[in-house]
């Protein structure tokens, strides 16, 4: 982690109907506790609300958690927003209950990373890392 | 047998100090047992032995009783499984009204003794198909119930006069009990005959599952208003089914899960009693509905301490004199968070190992998770092995062949025991707040189910919880196995559906029912009689949810604790 104005800005969302919070709680915090900076949008957001609120935040990465099965319609929704509103180089990733078939689909919708369960929240923290980077901003 | 000498004398007087001395030191010294401190799935202590030691001034008599007797520790039924299994309730629901009904017949055809109805996301959230909230959800986790004629379609060729029928909704309990009302009356069945439970249980839902509409005060007048209506008209209907099973889910230990379903309980009879009901009118109708997770003598210890918990809080804390209305019966759903994409197969042993903690644990029904529950909704096959899990437990293994069997084990005794102070422990602190609505408005047990969630999971990243096939003895790739889909064109079919509905009621009538509805929502008349008259006049479960919503008000969470 960098620090200072360098250090990286994470928006957590639960998108839709779908009210299991657990995960992206779980996840929120794990983040929080490694360093990010973490706004969790609470539930029943719109993919609207959503790209609003990343934008208006300045954030760097939007990690969504579905466990509806509305994954197919949500995520290529809130990508293609973003790209609408000048957020194309903001990081998406997601997980929840994503069957392995539907992931090359919501890769090439532009979702860089989706996490299956079973992955611990130490390799969602690590792959952030890597991947999330400070957006050029101004 | 050899008469002992002083060495027998000295066996007969040994105690669990003595043996630790003699016998157990030495053990120790040469070899350490595997971890320095054993815990369950929930982070409780459990010890090395028990021993007649740990249940000194425990009285049989007072703790247990006998099965169909106050406390009902050894169950609810004098006769139990000798007399009549456990219902085996398989919790179905997807796609179209019809694709459910067929899944329903099939279930019925293979020996399930009850019905279980899954809804869509949209419908449990009282919006219509086509609302906008709804794109992408409809049909996928459950059946799209919009209007009267979906819920016909549903139970078509069911005989609703001979099946008992559950169904897992909340914020809307109302309007899909009426819609169900309505089709029963259609079938020509009497209203006093219908069987089955709702899970109306809005608390849990502010608590841990999430799925709401109105805030506190106006939800738990529909609930009052339902149980006066079914009290009166479907006497043999379970008004709510006081849920447990969420809470676990979102991550609690077992103990909080004991502690807030009861809690909850505790909330809604005396929302009855507030209302002005007569307390032995309707809390025999109150059921309950637990979680079996993986630790299996916790588990078994939460069902028979929650039966002691209840009988005391309905005898003393409301001096209920029926007893009928101091038996917890309970519904029981293996753990769902439990399941592992990895290895699925895996699951299936999982879901029997919960499964028979139910049975041990003396549940009256029973849903056992599919093994492919953790990627979709069941197929045919793995529901069916699902409810093949059930039927060998409870006509192979032996175990339903005599109550209780666990009683006066000392571990099981000194579990149930602790579970139940620590359990109490919780109800006075929400007491102490207020009572459970204003510890769910404070946050209270959100908080603290967050925190159990959270170190749940820090303990199965660092290996400290093993789960089998995620964290030990895993394999490279997922296996493969056969998964159901719901395609799109569920969603477009249903709101077209709804379309055709909407175009071809009597359009007088239905501004009329919703009018009257909403104008029982001002007064403070039963709201189920403009709720079956809307329900009648083809509104939609949205747009009586819309009506309602502006009289209501929406509820929105505070700021949510991580």
């Amino acid at each position: 982690m960098k620090a200072g104005e360098g250090k990286v800005r994470l928006l957590v969302g639960k998108v839709g109907l779908d009210g299991h919070d657990r995960g992206a709680k779980i996840i929120a915090r794990a983040l929080r506790d490694a360093g990010f900076e973490v706004i969790y949008t609470g539930l029943h957001q719109t993919p609207e609300m959503v790209v609003a609120t990343a934008l208006q935040e300045d954030v760097d990465g939007i990690g969504l958690s579905i466990l509806s099965g509305a994954h197919n319609t949500i995520f290529p929704k809130i990508t293609r927003l973003l790209r609408e509103q000048g957020g194309a180089d903001i990081v998406v990733f997601g997980g929840g209950i994503v069957p392995d078939e539907d992931v090359p689909g919501l890769l090439q919708a532009g979702v860089r990373a989706i996490f299956t369960p079973g992955t611990t929240t130490r390799q969602v923290i690590d792959w952030v890392m890597a991947e999330v980077k400070p957006r050029r901003r101004g | 047998m050899k008469k002992g000498g002083g060495k027998a004398a000295t066996v007969r007087r040994a105690t669990r100090r003595d043996w630790e001395e003699r016998t157990l030191k030495e053990v120790l010294a040469r070899r350490p047992e595997r971890l320095p401190a054993f815990t369950t799935v929930s982070g409780a202590p459990v010890e090395r032995l028990y021993t007649f030691e740990d249940l000194e001034g425990w009285d049989p008599v007072e703790k247990l009783g006998f099965p169909g007797d106050p406390p009902y520790t050894r169950g609810v039924h004098p006769t139990m499984y000798r007399g009549r299994l456990w219902t085996m309730r398989q919790f179905a629901g997807f796609g179209s009204a019809e694709d459910t009904n067929r899944r329903f017949r099939y279930l019925l055809e293979h020996g399930q003794t009850g019905l279980s109805t899954a809804f869509d996301l949209p419908t449990l959230m009282g919006r219509d198909s086509d609302d906008p909230m709804a794109e992408g959800e409809v049909g996928r986790e459950g059946v799209a119930i919009d209007t009267l004629a979906d819920m016909e379609a549903l139970f078509r060729d069911i005989p609703l006069g001979r099946v008992s029928t559950s169904m897992t909704i909340n914020a809307p309990a109302a309007v899909l009990l009426a819609m169900y009302l309505a089709v029963a009356e259609r079938q020509g069945v009497p209203l006093e005959s219908l069987e089955g439970t709702l899970q109306n249980d809005i608390l849990k839902e502010y608590i841990a599952q999430k799925e709401w509409i109105f805030p506190p005060a106006p939800s738990l007048r529909i609930i009052t208003d339902l149980i006066a209506f079914c009290t009166a008209r479907v006497p043999k209907w379970n008004t709510i089914s006081i849920s447990g099973y969420h809470i676990r889910e979102a991550g609690s230990t077992a103990v909080q899960e004991l502690a807030f379903t009861l809690a909850d309980g505790i909330g809604y009879v005396q929302a009855g009693i507030d209302a002005g009901l007569e307390v032995d009118a309707f809390t025999p109708r109150l059921s309950f509905f637990f979680n079996a997770h993986n630790d299996f003598f916790e588990e078994i210890a939460k069902l028979r301490a929650a039966r002691r918990m209840w009988a005391a809080i309905m005898r003393e804390r409301f001096g209920a004199a029926d007893p009928r209305a101091w038996r917890l019966r309970t519904h029981v759903q293996t753990a769902g968070c439990s399941l592992t994409a990895q290895q699925p197969h895996n699951n299936v042993v999982r879901v029997t190992l919960q499964a028979l903690a139910a049975v041990l644990g003396g549940t009256q029904s029973l849903h056992t998770n599919a093994l492919d529950e953790t990627l979709a909704l069941p197929t045919e096959d793995s529901a069916r092995l699902a409810l093949r899990t059930q039927q060998i437990l409870a006509e192979e293994s032996g175990v339903a062949n005599t109550i209780d069997p666990l009683a006066g084990s000392y571990f099981v005794e000194s579990l149930t025991d602790r579970m139940e102070e620590e359990a109490w422990d919780y109800i006075r602190r929400i007491d102490a707040m207020g009572g459970i609505v204003k510890a769910i408005e404070q946050g209270f047990p959100q908080r603290e189910i967050a925190e159990a969630s959270y170190r749940y999971q820090r303990q199965v990243d660092e290996g400290e919880k093993t789960v089998v096939g995620v964290n030990r003895y895993t394999e490279g790739d997922a296996a493969k196995i056969p998964l159901l889909r719901i395609g799109p064109e569920v969603e477009r079919a249903q709101v077209e559906g709804l379309g055709r509905v909407r175009a071809t009621r009597d359009a007088a009538r239905h501004a009329r029912a919703l009018r009257d509805l909403q104008a029982t929502a001002r007064s403070r008349d039963n709201l189920m009689p403009a709720i079956l008259g809307a329900v009648k006049a083809h509104a939609s479960v949205g747009e009586i949810c819309d009506a309602l919503r502006p009289i209501f008000g929406v509820y929105r969470e505070g700021t949510v604790p991580l």
